[in-house]
Order: structure tokens, then C-alpha cells, then sequence
């Protein structure tokens, strides 16, 4: 199998990583193709028989990091703004409105790590590797990752999603 | 009975990941049995990872839309300036006529650096993005022809004038806006009783482009004749004419425009 039809394979997969990344469904598209293209674009880079789903992350990290200091202005603003109070949950529909905007409001760089390690359940090592940081920084971003998790959440005093196995 | 050794906070995410081995697993457990509140604490954690999958898997299932698939085996070096219109096509889905049209264009090309020359592979693509279109071929019909020129001097910022070309038996189909290199550009259709199609592409020129000869280029099927004058650019390109006619017709456009 050659790359570009790994690469295609790969492609729900980069897309899953890339909703729950950015949120809204276009943007999460957009900045897919973006990372197709750069990456298609960068192929001689890549080194063959070396993890391509590993590479792939780390060419859409870049891509999105890119993209993120471009509209850099509005990210501060939003953080700065006042948490909007919210509603109690009453279900499990808004429960996961509650969890997206919940890892909606952690750090860009910690949600890239949790994400990593939840969604793709990727080693730390390769995590590290991906995001070009030390070990030692994934364990901590994650860790502050999961706890503002918790505080969020516990704050909202949601029923927990029951999930079927 | 000795005291558990506590683990690291590494070793217990590791954990609520499901990532320790057997034996240190029991050890964890034993430790987290004699702190309820730590016990809660990665038991959330582990359970946030079981809650993102059940809401993000089932973008795994979702189907992936054409235009990924499309980047992930064609380099187009082209695509970023196309995006709106190939998008439209896409989007309309205006079927076999204009597949068949567009299916060369995939290609890599290299990047044209004159200016002028990407105007021309731009005009050629707009004209076999829509001259196909049967049912929405022009934005603003012929039937309101002041009204979208008004619209079109607007948004160029420029005058422009959907020339007659009647004398080559070409009427006037209408026009509509694209998105151009440095900002919109127009697109004027025109027709002969038979369907054969003419597109006159017009974009803005910073003051003081020189001015330009009449070019030929040829972009896969379609043909364009292509110059640069006072406050414009223009771009005749057709599939249907031959170049003897189409530089008829550009001669036609350029005396008008010039008058």
C-alpha cells in the first residue's frame, strides 16, 4: 500500500482528532485538507517505514498551531471573557454539549495531549514525538489537562453520560 | 500488612489509561482502596477518556467528503485559488458535462509566475467551472443587464461593461462575481442561439500595469485570449470557438472597451 492511499485510510481518524480539537465540523474539515495538502506537499520529508499516522499528527499540530497564532487576537479575547453561567444538565444530549465545551475551554496545548492520549490512545512516548515535547511535559499537560476536566465538570454537577459498551 | 507505596501521579494516569502492567496494577489498586478521594479522582479521569470516544467515534463512521479524498492523493498546487469554484462545482454537482471537462485539471502545474498568464488558466477554469451549467449558469441574467453592471463596477471597484457582441452572433447570458487573486473579478457569459458559449472574465489592475498585447493560451480544452488594459484585465476563453474566432470576438471586446 502506498502512502497516499494510507494517508486516506488515515483520514477518519484525522478527522475524529480534528472535531474534538476545534469543535465546529467545517473548521475541523478545513484545517484536515489543510494538513492533506501540506503533508502531500511534505511527503519527501516523511520517512518511509516510520509511523505515517504518528507523522500525520505532527504535520496537522503544525498546521493548527499555524493556524491558531493567526487569529491569535480573538483566541486571547475569548479568554479573557467571563465564563457565561450555564444551564443544569438535564440529559444526556446536553451533558455532551457540556463535555465538548468543556475541552473546548482547556488550553489549546493541553487538549492536544489528552486528545492524543484518549482519542487516538497513543503512547506518551509517541505523543512526545508527535507534539515535539518532552515526556515530561506530556505527563503535565495532560495531568493539568484531566484536572481542569474534573473542576469544569464537577462544577456544571452533571449526571454522568452512561456509555454502552 | 505493609503500607501501599504511593504511586506517581504519572503511574496513575498511566493507570486510569489502562497502561500499567499486572503486577504494579494490584499495587495501585491497594493504594487507591485506602484513598477514597484519589480513588474518585482517577476513576473520572479514566472515565473522561470513555465519554470523549463515545461523543468523537462516531466521526469515524461519518463519510468522508470528496474533496479530502481529493487531497490526500493530488497534489493541486492551483487549489487554493480554485477552492471557491471547484467548491461550487462540488456543490451543484452539475453532472457529466462538466466532469468531463474539468477531469484534466487535476494535474500538478507548475506555479505561473506572470501575472498575466494566471489570469488566463484562472478565466479558462471559471469558464469550464460554469459554461456547462445549464440550469444556473450566471448569477444576474442579461434581463438585468444595468443592474448587474452596477453590481459588478461595485465590487471591482472599477467600470466595466458587458460589451455587444451581437455582430458575431453572440447575446448576452449575464454575469457573476468570483473570487479572483487580489480580490473579486467578474465573469460575463454570452451565448449563440446554437449554446455555443463565450466567457469575458474582468478583473482589476493596480494602476500602472502596463498594458499588454493579445495572448493566446490554451488551458486543456479551453482556449483563451488574454490582455491587460488601462484599469483591467480581461480574458476571453471559450471550449466551444476555434482560436480564429475567438480572436475575432477578443478583437470585437477590445475595440468596444477601448471606445
Amino acid at each position: 500500500m502506498n502512502e497516499a492511499e494510507r494517508m486516506v485510510e488515515l483520514i477518519p481518524r484525522l478527522r475524529r482528532y480534528a472535531r474534538a480539537l476545534v469543535g465546529d465540523r467545517a473548521t475541523a474539515d478545513d484545517l484536515v485538507q489543510d494538513t492533506l495538502e501540506r503533508a502531500w506537499a511534505k511527503l519527501h520529508l516523511y520517512r518511509r517505514g516510520t509511523d505515517l499516522r504518528a507523522w500525520l499528527f505532527t504535520v496537522m499540530h503544525n498546521v493548527h498551531v499555524n493556524r491558531v497564532r493567526a487569529t491569535r487576537a480573538t483566541e486571547t479575547l475569548e479568554e479573557e471573557m467571563p465564563e457565561l453561567a450555564q444551564r443544569a444538565s438535564q440529559g444526556d444530549a446536553l451533558l455532551v454539549r457540556d463535555l465538548e465545551r468543556a475541552i473546548a475551554r482547556l488550553p489549546a496545548e493541553q487538549r492536544a495531549v489528552l486528545l492524543l492520549v484518549t482519542l487516538e490512545e497513543m503512547s506518551y512516548d509517541a505523543v512526545a514525538r508527535t507534539l515535539d515535547i518532552p515526556i515530561g511535559t506530556v505527563m503535565s499537560r495532560l495531568s493539568r489537562a484531566r484536572e481542569k476536566l474534573r473542576v469544569i465538570m464537577l462544577g456544571q454537577g452533571t449526571a454522568r453520560l452512561k456509555v454502552v459498551k | 500488612m505493609s503500607e501501599a507505596r504511593q504511586p506517581s501521579d504519572g503511574e496513575l494516569h498511566a493507570y486510569a489509561d489502562g497502561r500499567v502492567d499486572p503486577d504494579r496494577k494490584a499495587a495501585i489498586e491497594l493504594w487507591l482502596a485506602e484513598h477514597p478521594d484519589e480513588a474518585e479522582r482517577i476513576e473520572a479521569y479514566r472515565r473522561f477518556g470513555d465519554e470523549l470516544r463515545a461523543l468523537y467515534d462516531p466521526v469515524l463512521e461519518e463519510p468522508v467528503p470528496s474533496h479530502l479524498m481529493r487531497s490526500a492523493g493530488v497534489a493541486r498546487r492551483w487549489w487554493p485559488a480554485a477552492k471557491a469554484a471547484v467548491w461550487l462545482v462540488v456543490g451543484l454537482a452539475i453532472g457529466a458535462l462538466a466532469g468531463w471537462q474539468m477531469h484534466d485539471w487535476r494535474t500538478p502545474v507548475p506555479v505561473a509566475i506572470d501575472p498575466a498568464a494566471a489570469m488566463a488558466r484562472r478565466a479558462a477554469l471559471a469558464h469550464a467551472t460554469y459554461s456547462p451549467e445549464v440550469r444556473h449558469p450566471v448569477e444576474v441574467g442579461a434581463d438585468q443587464e444595468q443592474h448587474l453592471v452596477t453590481w459588478l463596477s461595485k465590487r471591482l471597484g472599477t467600470k466595466v461593461r458587458a460589451p455587444r457582441l451581437d455582430e458575431a452572433g453572440m447575446s448576452l447570458v449575464g454575469g457573476r462575481l468570483l473570487p479572483g487573486e487580489n480580490g473579486p473579478v467578474a465573469q460575463f457569459m454570452y451565448q449563440t442561439p446554437a449554446g455555443r458559449r463565450i466567457t469575458l472574465y474582468v478583473r482589476a489592475e493596480a494602476r500602472g500595469n502596463r498594458e499588454t498585447a493579445f495572448r493566446y493560451s490554451r488551458e486543456n480544452n479551453v482556449g483563451v485570449f488574454y490582455w491587460i488594459d488601462r484599469d483591467c484585465g480581461y480574458a476571453l476563453a471559450s471550449a466551444d470557438l476555434t482560436k480564429e474566432e475567438l480572436l475575432r470576438i477578443a478583437t470585437l471586446v477590445y475595440k468596444q472597451l477601448e471606445s
